[in-house]
């Protein structure tokens, strides 16, 4: 017995330059990496400030040597594009329910030992937030979030 | 087995690490990536000190940087794998795991050290 035949067309490794929304597919994973490169550098930092003041100053003025300054600059333009794009997925993603949600009973084919019965369950309708408040309630927290880490880091 | 195990964890931990990256990441990189390294604003040494060693600032940034990489390993390892059309499946996914992995366990000795 062989293993049946089947058909894969294949697919070009630049299959993402073929449409501009490939291509933002694209740009929006590669964003992971800017997350990761901002991970090192966060960490980077914390270890040179747990060195001390002399430690501290090499590094920001690694930091501020162009190529970092440039990459820093790329990863906000990347974070960016991460932020906006996650905020517009997270309604497709999850549910979210206001005040106006409520239970409701209902029944459910569970299975018990190989065999199927009916159960009585509860489940949450109603109230689902449309997903233009779920975005702009995210950007309210982004908002209180910044505000947070700038004072606490500048006052 | 484990692989089925693993994937909803390894998903859960991608969707925190989207989700503390959309909201904390663009104004640390403003910060520290920018208007600091440029000279725009010069916070005082001792007062990053006292913030940085506080507890919960460790805390949050031991949670934050852990959920980062692991949101990165994820990722990469499906544009890898999607995007080059990489066959390397096994070898690909262990590297982005053991690599966040590995990050992970510097960043816990990076704060418990501090």
């Amino acid at each position: 017995m062989s293993a049946p035949i089947t058909y894969r067309q294949p697919v070009s490794r630049l299959w993402w330059l073929k449409k501009r929304t490939y291509l933002l597919f694209v740009l929006r994973e590669l964003s992971s990496i800017f997350v990761a490169w901002f991970a090192v550098f966060l960490m980077i930092m914390v270890v040179a400030i747990g060195r001390g003041e002399a430690s501290y100053q090499n590094f920001v003025n690694w930091a501020a040597s162009p190529v970092v300054i440039m990459i820093n600059v790329i990863a906000l333009a990347f974070l960016i594009l991460h932020t906006v794009t996650w905020f517009v997925l997270t309604p497709q993603a999850m549910v979210v329910r206001g005040p106006g949600s409520r239970l409701a009973l209902t029944t459910k084919e569970v299975n018990v030992e190989g065999r199927w019965v009916s159960a009585a369950t509860a489940v949450r309708v109603g109230g689902r937030l449309p997903a233009a408040a779920v975005i702009a309630s995210q950007y309210a927290g982004l908002l209180v979030v910044s505000a947070f880490i700038a004072w606490l880091v500048l006052r | 087995m484990t692989k089925r195990h693993l994937e909803p964890i390894l998903w859960l931990l991608f969707s925190g690490g989207g989700v503390v990256s959309a909201v904390f990441l663009p104004i640390l990189v403003v910060l520290f990536g920018l208007a600091i390294p440029l000279g725009l604003v010069q916070p005082d040494y001792n007062h990053l000190h006292a913030v940085v060693s506080y507890w919960l600032t460790r805390l949050v940034l031991l949670g934050l940087v852990v959920l980062m990489l692991f949101h990165w390993a994820h990722r990469f390892r499906y544009t890898l794998h999607d995007g080059l059309q990489l066959r390397w499946e096994t070898p690909i996914a262990v590297l982005c795991y053991g690599a966040a992995l590995l990050g992970s366990l510097a960043t816990l000795v990076i704060v418990l050290t501090l």
